[in-house]
């Protein structure tokens, strides 16, 4: 695949002669697939899998390094009357806070949870390519297993597509540490600004060429965040891009994922679409705050028979 | 009908009330509901305990906004609902006398009496705090004020026989003081308070203050005893057994919980229902010696 990528025009070419979605098909595709019934001890496991998928996330001009220790100590032992329940795959925070998460994380038994920072100037992506770099740089100089970067979308909806190409690969040579390991790059789209499904799919190949480690749909800021028919779109283009090259890449949907069962679908999806093999925190994440809650306050009423209430959760 | 036999007859849907919304129940049951002369009246929607957990819900969601409502804007509010049922009194007064097997005169007293039963307890709105709250005297330079707030997320099951005049009994005073309610009708008479429904959707009463479930009591009443975000529990229709099931269920979380008891709907209700339903704050303001 790699003269696809050889020039802007020849990339151009190959991004617009991927197929064209059928947006209706995809639609009711990911429809049938939120109407599976998922009971009893399928419910219970697909509970924990969520949770140890969540990439915790706090992404506020207002946080603080209080805030950031709370939601560290949450995704170590996210309900502390029921050491049973598995830990968040991440935390997410900006990159100024990477240092304090890692603390954080250290002394609330977490080492082995990840700190994911977003980064390029986070969520607009409006900024020069250098600052960009330094900002990925800096994150990951403080210690940030992950880095999710945004795409510059304008860029991206005039065309130039190869500026979006090399943009990811910079940034993904900035995620090297010296010690010869790297971050995991995760690359967001910001679907709700793409605008069509076509482009959607356009995007996942793109950065997938580019050497993304994963797919993200958005950054949570916009008015639309991920939705079913996107994931699925984007669950497909892993599931093609890994028969085409043997490259396997995960997928983050973020953003509107708030009840326990709108993650059951998503896992549904993924096991739909792309089979057990993505079913672990290694290839599969939500990008979620408040989701976290609604799967405890779940997995209290498989527990104890009774609904439970915001009242037993902490407020985050 | 005979004199326009032309015309279709055009049969109302029941359907629950839940966050000002009208939904069938999540199961996709209805049940048939009979006249006192075990004639069929139209089906009801059978609720579910998932409709009770997404009636909790809803209520939670509205208990900050109507909580937070200043007294005078409540009283307001149920005002208003007591004008929308005089304007549809005679529907009311055709699906009581159906429901209970009364002649169109009694009941039109029942209805007069509810409406009535409502204006009444909309004047308390701003009064309760006088009645349930004090300035105490305290061996301290301190004014000690005690005020009352409401409970939180109140279960009301109605009372089974008296389908309009009993209900609006039992709502109106969980709501005035800043309740929001998830109210369980008549087993075999839930058609007027499906009803209500209508008529608080269109009260400026903000959505998921008051939500209308219909079907099986006991049912929909144990998912609600032992919920714990509900946090008390009126048990009215309640027959004996079941009432001490679900007592013992509510203690779990320590709600709030008012026995069923014989009661004269039509007496003057007292203040009891209301104080009922409410907690004391108490604050310690140190005076300027």
């Amino acid at each position: 695949m790699a003269d696809v990528t050889a020039s802007d025009g020849a990339l151009r070419r190959f991004l617009h002669g991927l197929p064209g979605v059928d947006a209706v098909g995809l639609q009711v595709r990911a429809a049938t697939l939120g109407t599976r019934s998922i009971k009893t001890t399928a419910k219970a496991y697909a509970i924990d899998l969520a949770i140890s998928m969540i990439d915790l996330t706090t992404l506020e001009g207002a946080d603080t390094p209080g805030k950031v220790r709370a939601l560290c100590a949450k995704g170590a032992h996210p309900d502390p009357t029921d050491r049973t329940v598995p830990k968040v795959a991440a935390i997410c925070v900006y990159g100024d806070m990477v240092a304090t998460a890692k603390e954080a994380l250290a002394s609330a038994s977490g080492s082995d949870i990840h700190v994911a920072a977003v980064a390029t100037a986070f969520p607009s992506g409006r900024a020069a390519m250098p600052v960009k770099l330094a900002d990925t740089r800096d994150a990951v100089a403080a210690g940030a297993d992950e880095i999710d970067m945004v795409i510059d979308r304008g860029a991206f909806l005039s065309g130039r597509y190869l500026d979006v190409f090399e943009e990811i690969k910079q940034v993904k040579e900035a995620c090297a540490r010296p010690d010869g390991g790297a971050a995991h790059l995760k690359v967001i789209f910001e679907t709700g600004e793409l605008q069509t499904y076509d482009n959607v799919r356009r995007a996942s190949w793109l950065a997938m060429l580019a050497g993304a480690d994963f797919i993200k749909t958005s950054t949570g800021k916009v008015a639309v965040n991920a939705t079913p028919p996107v994931t699925l779109l984007m669950l497909e283009a892993v599931r093609d891009f890994r028969a085409a090259t043997g490259v396997q890449v995960g997928v983050k949907p973020a953003g509107g994922i708030r009840t326990s069962k709108d993650a059951i679908k998503y896992l549904v999806m993924v096991n739909e679409t792309l089979g057990e093999e993505w079913l672990t925190a290694d290839w599969f994440r939500f990008g979620a705050s408040s989701l976290l809650n609604d799967l405890l306050m779940q997995r209290q009423k498989l527990r104890t028979g009774h609904y439970s209430g915001p009242d037993y959760m902490t407020v985050d | 009908m005979s004199d326009r036999s032309e015309r279709l007859s055009v049969l109302k849907t029941y359907k629950l009330f839940v966050g000002g919304k009208f939904p069938r129940s999540e199961s996709g049951r209805v049940y048939e509901v009979t006249d006192a002369k075990d004639r069929w009246l139209a089906n009801a929607p059978q609720a579910s305990r998932k409709d009770a957990r997404d009636a909790v819900v809803a209520a939670r969601k509205a208990f900050g906004g109507w909580s937070g409502a200043t007294a005078y804007n409540r009283g307001q509010i149920l005002y208003r609902v007591a004008e929308m049922l005089e304007g549809r009194r005679e529907q009311f007064v055709r699906e009581v006398a159906d429901a209970e097997g009364l002649s169109k005169s009694k009941a039109g007293a029942q209805v007069d009496a509810a409406v009535d039963r409502w204006v009444w307890y909309a004047g308390w709105s701003d009064k309760v705090a006088q009645i349930a709250g004090s300035a105490n005297p305290v061996a301290g330079p301190y004014f000690n004020l005690s005020s009352p707030e409401p409970t939180g997320v109140v279960a009301v099951l109605a009372p089974q026989d008296s389908s309009f005049l009993g209900l609006v009994s039992v709502i109106a005073p969980a709501i005035v003081t800043g309740n929001t309610t998830v109210v369980v009708g008549s087993e075999d008479r839930p058609l007027p308070a499906l009803s209500l429904g209508e008529v608080l959707a269109t009260s400026d009463l903000p959505g998921g203050v008051v939500n209308v479930l219909s079907g099986r009591t006991a049912e929909i009443a144990a998912p609600l005893a032992s919920h714990q975000d509900v946090n008390a529990f009126d048990l009215t229709g309640a027959a004996p057994e079941l009432a001490a099931e679900l007592e013992a269920a509510a203690a779990e979380n320590l709600k709030r919980v008012v026995r069923p008891q014989a009661v004269d709907w039509t007496a003057d209700p007292g203040t009891r229902r209301m104080l009922s339903f409410l907690e004391t704050k108490t604050v310690w303001h140190p005076m300027g010696v």
